[in-house]
């Protein structure tokens, strides 16, 4: 039980690491890959708690995890946004990266005040102490690129580090959720993906691009 | 022999280990790059011929440098034989001076030969010097709060500042080294020993280019004697900082944990494997990652102020 908290704190700290990483990088294909890096943490975080808690169920989180977001989701893009993600390099974003990064460590305060009392009211839960802060500072962040990147591919890659996030949380809270509700909330991702996916496809065939930051204005104002 | 004159002997035998391998290493990283790039580079012992050759050259001094000039190359080779003696480089148990400095003294020991090498290199009139100086102190400047929030991280583990409790703390058991603020420290620490020591992506040290130059062009008016000693300076600052992160914090093992001459001395080998097998880390970042542009090694820096932030925080809030 020791091992299994000291080897979950282990990949606590390199799922924040990935999170802050997608806010800091400015190519679109290594968002992609730390998104990547990000849900096999989340699979990680799951196998250990699986493992350590006895619970079946985090396995089949596990499995549904890896398959979706390591391997459907890249897919989904790469057939809807492929040209986008793999020729242009850098994405256009509100704010600048060290004023992001400056946030972002505002951000992961927050998370872990905000988690402190939770983890109070939540007993018995040994891995919650860990995997909620680390958990809302992925939401926190994944909200925060949709807030500031220009860009649609980003922001899809922010709603589903969100989306991880909220998931790394709560298996650590509740590990016996029955499989039908894991695969129905799993498969919405690939479900998401594929529909931002589509808009993106439609919107780069229209503007020829995916900044939907350019959008904003008007076409009569320009 | 007493105890007191045993460790100090050892002392001695880690400012040795430090002079006599120092090279060595900048000569194995040289050559495990060109195996990566395909190339068929010089041997790893290129580094002490280039030593014992600039020794046996005339110097060239200019006439409008100051004293500063010849002494600042002195002072790039002394300060890290005082580092040494400060940190657990064979052996785990503290030694004759390991009470007499903590690691802000040892921040403290490289911060005052950094200020002299960067005055030796305004001091000149060179262009490329002056340049080299100002960027230095800009790299430097932005990684000060990253080394104090590292190093404020590290002690709050271990509730003391001197390294070699630190490197207790972490020894005791793998939940120790497995901690969450353990690896974002160790991660931090690593982003500003590559800002620190001019390697990519920050500077690239393989480059010929003055005007791209940041720490590298500070040491271009130097010939003869003043040359070597920079060169050799430079290489024992890098292996002192090697032994601080691996030593310290990364891998803690491998230290002679008794007096006995055979553990100090067996002590050797098990640190120089623990750089190589750094050394190879190294190699690969430096084949696979391009050089940032200056301005953006901010961003770089300040993603290392956060991972420590978060060091800090993960213990601060008491989950790590």
């Amino acid at each position: 039980m020791t091992t299994a908290l000291a080897i979950n704190g282990l990949i606590a700290a390199l799922f924040v690491l990935f999170s802050l990483a997608a806010i800091v990088t400015r190519q679109m294909l290594g968002t992609l890959y730390l998104f990547m890096a990000h849900a096999i943490a989340l699979t990680a975080s799951a196998i250990v708690i699986g493992i350590a808690l006895d619970s079946p169920h985090l396995f089949w989180v596990a499995a549904i995890t890896f398959s979706t977001k390591v391997i459907a989701v890249p897919l989904v893009l790469r057939w809807s946004a492929g040209s986008e993600i793999y020729e242009r390099r850098e994405v256009d974003q509100v704010l600048s990266i060290p004023v992001s990064i400056l946030i972002a460590a505002g951000l992961a305060l927050v998370a872990w005040i905000v988690a402190a009392p939770l983890v109070q009211v939540i007993p018995g839960r040994p891995f919650a102490v860990i995997n909620l802060p680390s958990g809302l500072i992925a939401l926190f962040y994944g909200a925060f690129t949709v807030a500031v990147r220009r860009e649609a591919v980003a922001q899809l890659m922010g709603i589903l580090i969100m989306e991880s996030g909220a998931f790394f949380a709560s298996i650590a809270i509740v590990n016996d959720l029955s499989v039908i509700a894991e695969i129905a909330a799993a498969v919405d991702v690939p479900v998401a993906a594929l529909v931002i996916g589509l808009l993106i496809r439609s919107i780069n065939r229209t503007t020829g691009s995916t900044r939907v930051g350019l959008l904003a204005d008007l076409k009569e104002q320009r | 022999m007493s105890p007191l004159l045993h460790y100090l002997v050892i002392n001695l035998l880690q400012i040795a280990f430090l002079l006599a391998f120092a090279p060595l290493l900048g000569g194995v990283l040289a050559r495990l790059e060109e195996i990566i790039q395909g190339k068929h580079g010089p041997s790893i012992f290129q580094p002490y011929f280039d030593i014992w050759k600039l020794f046996g050259k005339d110097e060239v001094i200019s006439e409008e440098s100051s004293w500063v000039f010849r002494f600042a190359p002195l002072i790039h080779f002394v300060m890290p034989m005082f580092v040494v003696i400060l940190i657990p480089a064979l052996t785990a148990y503290p030694l004759f001076f390991a009470f007499a400095g903590d690691m802000i003294a040892v921040g403290f020991l490289f911060a005052a030969s950094g200020f002299f090498v960067v005055l030796a290199a305004m001091d000149t009139g060179n262009v490329y010097g002056g340049i080299g100086a100002s960027r230095t102190r800009m790299v430097g400047f932005l990684a000060e709060p990253v080394f104090m929030l590292v190093f404020f991280a590290l002690s709050y583990v271990a509730d003391s500042t001197i390294p070699y409790t630190v490197n207790a703390s972490w020894a005791v058991s793998w939940a120790a080294m497995l901690q969450p603020a353990h690896l974002l420290v160790a991660v931090a620490f690593l982003m500003l020993l590559l800002a620190d020591e001019g390697r990519l992506p920050v500077d690239n040290p393989a480059g010929k280019a003055e005007t791209a130059m940041i720490g590298h062009s500070k040491n271009l008016e130097y010939s003869g004697t003043g040359a070597a000693l920079m060169k050799w300076g430079g290489a024992m600052k890098f292996m002192a900082l090697l032994i601080v992160f691996l030593n310290v914090v990364i891998t803690p093992w491998g230290l002679a944990t008794t007096t006995h001459w055979g553990d100090v001395f067996f002590a050797m080998p098990k640190v120089l494997g623990k750089m190589l097998l750094f050394l190879v880390v190294l190699a690969v970042i430096e084949t696979t990652v391009a050089k940032l542009r200056l301005f953006r090694i901010s961003e770089f820096l300040a993603s290392a102020l956060v991972i420590a932030l978060f060091a800090m925080g993960v213990r601060v809030v008491g989950i790590g």
